[in-house]
């Protein structure tokens, strides 16, 4: 199976679980280990080849330009990390449907469990460093998804945050530790960085490079000082504990140390700091698990030590070191996942996992206590199980590493971790599973169905089986992955066996079991000794931390974004002032290469009207109709401009926008107060005025400067001219690059537009189910309405329109591609000629006649686009490349055809829906019920004489007229 | 400078547009804040269609009959979709500004400020 698929299996297959899970929890359960399954078979097939030393390797160019490519790798350390995280994952998938209640959601436990494996393979699978960190940060997010899986629980959530706080931080200085590392070598392949080892120690920037990946690995693996998030993160069900923090992520920090081995590692550096944090780490996380109560905290902090102990192993730096720390995480894999699944039954049936309220379940749970004592004395390392062997093989390493000058540092506190590790492991075999049973238990322990127990149980005759004929059975296995290791030099000498001989590892060994049973049957004094000395407690650490920063951010958060958005517009606009005033003080002004072109006296008419148009809208800007009414005038002005100036096309878009914007501006103000008061005190008025007219003089004299020189480099213009007919098949050009040579934008536009006129809706949704309804409804008009809101004659005048308005918008289409028109002003007329109707009928007239679903009709324009852009590819061309021809149909004139149109055909849609949906929305807040007109524009004489007739005949003797509301009433209220 | 050319018109129109919307822009209320993106919004189009250099009766609409001068089109159809755009911009700061109106009934831009109450996640 392609490494690809592989890699990928596991994010497609999280689809099912959440899905199936409505067919029940065995069909989500079985959709997660299928997927499981069918990548691990996939992971097995190459077996054979990884065996045979082969390596192999897959790939495509994803972002070349920036080195980052999907490269995948399979060599013997990467298939040992992926057939652990698949393997055990399968076992924690059948565990986990047992362990999960019926309250828990099990299709995203199932999800999120698929999510995080996937992107472990991923870390072991990745050849590119940058993909690597992709796959990483990945871990970190679905870790924390996992962690925090029971919502309910604070200590879940906080625990969760503070894992993603401590690694994602890691994953960051890693980053940089990567780039640094991609620098030096050149590239971000791992294949190649392995092979430049000495390029990479000699390199001045090995030390920040090294330090970055470490605080990676360290705050990943849960190394001192970053340990402590893994007790926290116990807070997450047990399948996840057992599979997170005993086999798989925590091991990613390790992994990545193993497989930067052979280009990181031998240097004095890379010794005192690995070798160093790892030995801390391991006599710490023994002697604090030994004090633990909680099952899970015990396990938490034996893994701590047990990871501290391979990072030691590596940091040595020597290739036996490196043989016993692949050996080890085998054999840590398959103790620890069995350990805590025992601990999840325990907990599971007990229905607690405080130590001093257990004891004597080897009576009654007498499977899962064989299970867990077999697993703990193989922690402890007791022979024959496996791990006595690695741990004999760390100790033997010891003996040969000097610290500084000292011969004994290391072995001597090697040994007192052992110890106390052989302590906490006798604890949790005495305390839970020796001794009498007791009566007061929670409830009534029992043990669990096979379902629950074959997981921990097959990796319990592992650990026995390991442990007798490692050298058969896994033997190969260590050989490859620690050949990978150590970068494909030649193995050391080592023998996988029980019995060595005499040596100084096994005194030790014996010293610390000794020691160990001596700690146990001293328990009870030394732990008052503990909670009664004084210990730095990470959480209160990291809690009072945290704060701190929050405080920090908020004080700079709140300082800089009070809310108030004018002073937010006002230091912008110093800000572009300055950066302009920059630019024109260090740049030349060449001499002017146009002419400027004299004008006559229309052309300065308009302009005259523009000037003075525009200084009375801010003039009378506080009447906000007026105002509206005089930036009408501009907007008018800005259309002939442009017309005056041989921009027919945006004549026409800008004229009709601005019938548009009005309509919408109008509509708004009528809720809106109809005055603005005086609010800026005199000085801040004349500041603003003053930076205002910097900023326009600025302008102008940019523009004016602009537009009396030439071009400095050739426009791409000439191009568009030439290839305008030759290429897109139209004389218009403006149109033409719109659908054709600059088609992409064009499409993001409409999406855009789209996106707007649904924010618009969905905003009007939002704000119509608050009690603003009720405000709305009950609200009474601050300005006099019309006597009637649906007058006849507009309404006739409107209706006669709308298909000469229709006629006119198709014309306009159809010349578009010629001559000027186009799409976008089709459409906006079109929207127009339909409003029109909206305005004179009234909205409950015109909703009921129309038959277009706008939110259908922006998407049917942006996928009539977007077919047209991809139906180029079955012609073998780019995105969006147009085609066109010519057609003569006798007796018609030759007339074009061009997909371009098509295209355009998608734009006007798409404004069509976007211009009425956005108007409707805002026209909605007028609707009240009963306004519409009943007749509104039915011109029949006959009916109003056939209503007073029946109004006569039913209060004979009064007056007619004055008591029967016809259809004409001033007092219905306008709307639209 | 001669004030009668066109160049000059539009760089004086340019500049008023901008000072006019920059002006109403830092003005406390949503209503001419609008007005002012709209006065912005022409100065700025201006702006960028003149940045193709100014010419009368040259529209860019090719003549397959004679060899004639063409303005530049390439600032016109950006500045087409800028005008439709904007008119998007407006429209939904219009509605923003409008719901934000009904739901507190004030037009002011300005936020009041409110201390977070921090909630510690418990």
């Amino acid at each position: 199976m392609s490494l690809f698929l592989i890699a990928a299996l596991p994010f497609l297959g999280a689809v099912f679980p959440a899905l199936l899970i409505r067919a029940g929890r065995n069909a989500s359960a079985s959709a997660a280990g299928l997927t499981t399954f069918l990548a691990f078979a996939g992971l097995l097939l190459h077996a054979p080849a990884i065996f045979r030393g082969e390596v192999i390797q897959v790939g495509v160019d994803w972002l070349p330009a920036l080195g980052l490519n999907a490269n995948f790798f399979l060599d013997g350390l990467g298939f040992l990390f992926a057939s652990m995280i698949l393997g055990i994952g399968l076992l924690i998938i059948l565990y986990a449907r047992f362990y999960l209640s019926r309250e828990d959601p099990m299709g995203q436990f199932y999800t999120y469990l698929l999510l995080f494996q996937g992107a472990m393979v991923g870390i072991t699978l990745s050849d590119n460093i940058l993909l690597l960190l992709v796959f990483w940060e990945l871990t970190s997010l679905s870790s924390f998804l996992l962690i925090g899986y029971w919502k309910h629980l604070p200590e879940g959530r906080q625990g969760a945050r503070m894992a993603l706080a401590v690694t994602g931080s890691g994953g960051l200085a890693m980053i940089g530790g990567m780039m640094i590392l991609g620098n030096i070598t050149g590239s971000y392949d791992l294949s190649v960085i392995l092979q430049n080892k000495e390029l990479i120690q000699a390199s001045p920037l090995y030390l920040p490079a090294l330090v970055l990946i470490l605080v990676g690995c360290f705050t990943k693996s849960a190394q001192f000082p970053f340990h402590f998030w893994l007790p926290h993160a116990m807070a997450a069900p047990t399948p996840v504990s057992a599979y997170l923090h005993s086999a798989t992520m925590v091991k990613a920090g390790i992994f990545l140390m193993a497989r930067l081995w052979p280009v990181l590692a031998g240097t004095p550096e890379w010794f005192y700091i690995v070798a160093t944090t790892g030995l801390v780490t391991m006599l710490l996380g023994a002697v604090i698990a030994l004090f633990k109560d909680d099952l899970k905290a015990l396990l938490a902090f034996s893994t701590v030590s047990h990871l501290g102990l391979i990072t030691m192993l590596l940091g040595f730096g020597t290739k036996i070191a490196a043989v016993t720390a692949v050996f080890h995480i085998i054999n840590h894999a398959t103790f620890k996942a069995a350990l805590f699944m025992s601990a999840g039954i325990v907990d599971h049936e007990t229905h607690t996992r405080d130590i001093n309220r257990l004891g004597g379940l080897r009576h009654l749970m007498p499977v899962t206590a064989t299970i867990a004592i077999v697993a703990a004395l193989s922690m402890a390392g007791i022979p024959p199980f496996n791990g006595f062997l690695s741990k004999e093989m760390m100790l033997e390493e010891t003996v040969h590493t000097h610290w500084g000058s000292s011969a004994y540092l290391v072995p001597g506190l090697a040994l007192l971790a052992a110890l106390f590790s052989a302590a906490y492991s006798f604890r949790f075999i005495g305390h839970v599973f020796l001794g009498q049973p007791r009566n007061d238990y929670p409830a009534k322990p029992h043990d669990p169905g096979f379902g629950m127990w074959a997981g921990p149980a097959l990796l319990m005759i592992l650990v026995v089986l390991i442990g007798l004929f490692s050298a058969t059975l896994v033997g190969p296995l260590v050989a490859i992955a620690a050949g990978a290791v150590i970068g494909g030099a030649e193995l050391p000498y080592y023998s996988l066996k029980l019995w060595h001989g005499l040596t100084p590892a096994l005194y030790m060994s014996g010293v610390a079991v000794a020691g160990g049973l001596l700690l146990l049957l001293l328990h009870r004094p030394l732990m008052a000794a503990w909670n009664a000395a004084l210990r730095p407690e990470a959480k209160q650490i990291f809690d009072r931390l945290m704060r701190g920063l929050t405080k920090l951010s908020q004080l700079i958060t709140d300082g800089l974004h009070n809310g108030a958005i004018t002073r937010y517009a006002f230091v912008m606009m110093l800000f572009i002032i300055a950066l302009s005033y920059y630019a024109y003080s260090s740049g030349t002004i060449q001499a002017p290469t146009r002419l400027a072109q004299t004008e006559g006296p229309i052309a300065l008419i308009a302009w005259f009207c523009l000037i003075v148009a525009t200084l009375a809208v801010v003039a009378k800007h506080r009447q906000r109709q007026l105002s509206l009414v005089l930036i009408g005038v501009v907007g008018l002005v800005v259309s002939l401009g442009f017309n005056y100036l041989s921009a027919p096309d945006l004549a026409l878009t800008q004229l009709s926008v601005e019938v548009v914007t009005m309509i919408l501006l109008l509509l708004a103000l009528n809720f809106m107060p109809k005055d603005s008061p005086i609010e800026s005190p005199l000085w801040v008025r004349l500041r603003d005025g003053g930076i205002a007219v910097i900023a326009g003089l600025g302008a102008a004299t940019l523009i004016y400067m602009l537009m009396l020189r030439d071009f400095s480099m050739p426009s791409i213009s000439e191009f568009h001219l030439a290839n305008s007919y030759k290429g897109g098949g139209g004389t218009n050009v403006v149109n033409v690059i719109l659908v054709d040579f600059r088609g992409y934008d064009t499409f993001g536009e409409i999406i855009v537009l789209g996106i707007a006129a649904l924010v618009i809706y969905a905003l009007t949704e939002a704000v119509l189910g608050t009690r603003v309804r009720a405000y709305l409804l009950n609200r009474k008009p601050d300005m006099p309405q019309a006597g009637d809101a649906h007058p006849m004659m507009m309404v006739v005048a409107t209706r006669v329109m709308m298909p000469l308005a229709l006629m006119v918008a198709a014309y306009i289409f159809f010349r578009g591609h010629n001559l000027p028109g186009g799409g976008f002003i089709a459409g906006l007329i079109t929207a127009i000629a339909l409003l029109m109707q909206y305005m004179a009928s009234g909205f409950s007239w015109a909703s009921e006649r129309q038959r277009m679903f706008y939110h259908g009709t922006i998407g049917s324009g942006v996928l009539i686009a977007a077919a047209t852009g991809l139906g180029s590819w079955f012609g073998g061309v780019p995105f969006l490349t147009s085609a066109f021809g010519y057609i003569h149909w006798p007796p018609l004139d030759e007339f074009e055809w061009a997909t371009a149109a098509l295209f355009d055909l998608g734009v006007f849609l798409a404004v069509v829906g976007a211009v009425l949906l956005a108007l409707e929305s805002l026209a909605r807040f007028a609707w009240q019920p009963g306004i519409s007109s009943e007749h509104a524009m039915d011109i029949n004489p006959a009916r109003d004489d056939l209503e007073q007739a029946q109004l006569q005949a039913q209060a004979p003797g009064k007056h007619p007229g004055l008591q029967a509301p016809g259809p004409h009433d001033p007092s219905t209220k306008g709307e639209v | 400078m001669n004030p009668l050319s066109i160049e000059f018109l539009v760089a004086s129109a340019v500049g008023l547009l901008t000072a006019a919307g920059i002006y109403l822009i830092l003005r406390r209320r949503t209503f001419p804040v609008i007005l002012g993106l709209s006065l912005l919004t022409y100065g700025v189009n201006i702006f960028l269609f003149a940045t193709g250099r100014l010419m009368v009766n040259a529209p860019p609409i090719l003549n397959k009959y004679a060899d004639v001068a063409y303005t530049d089109p390439l600032p016109q159809a950006l500045v087409l979709t800028a005008i439709v755009i904007s008119f998007g911009m407006t429209a939904v700061v219009v509605m923003i500004a409008l719901a934000a109106y009904l739901s507190a009934r004030d037009d002011l831009i300005d936020m009041p400020h409110h201390p977070e109450d921090e909630g510690e996640d418990a």
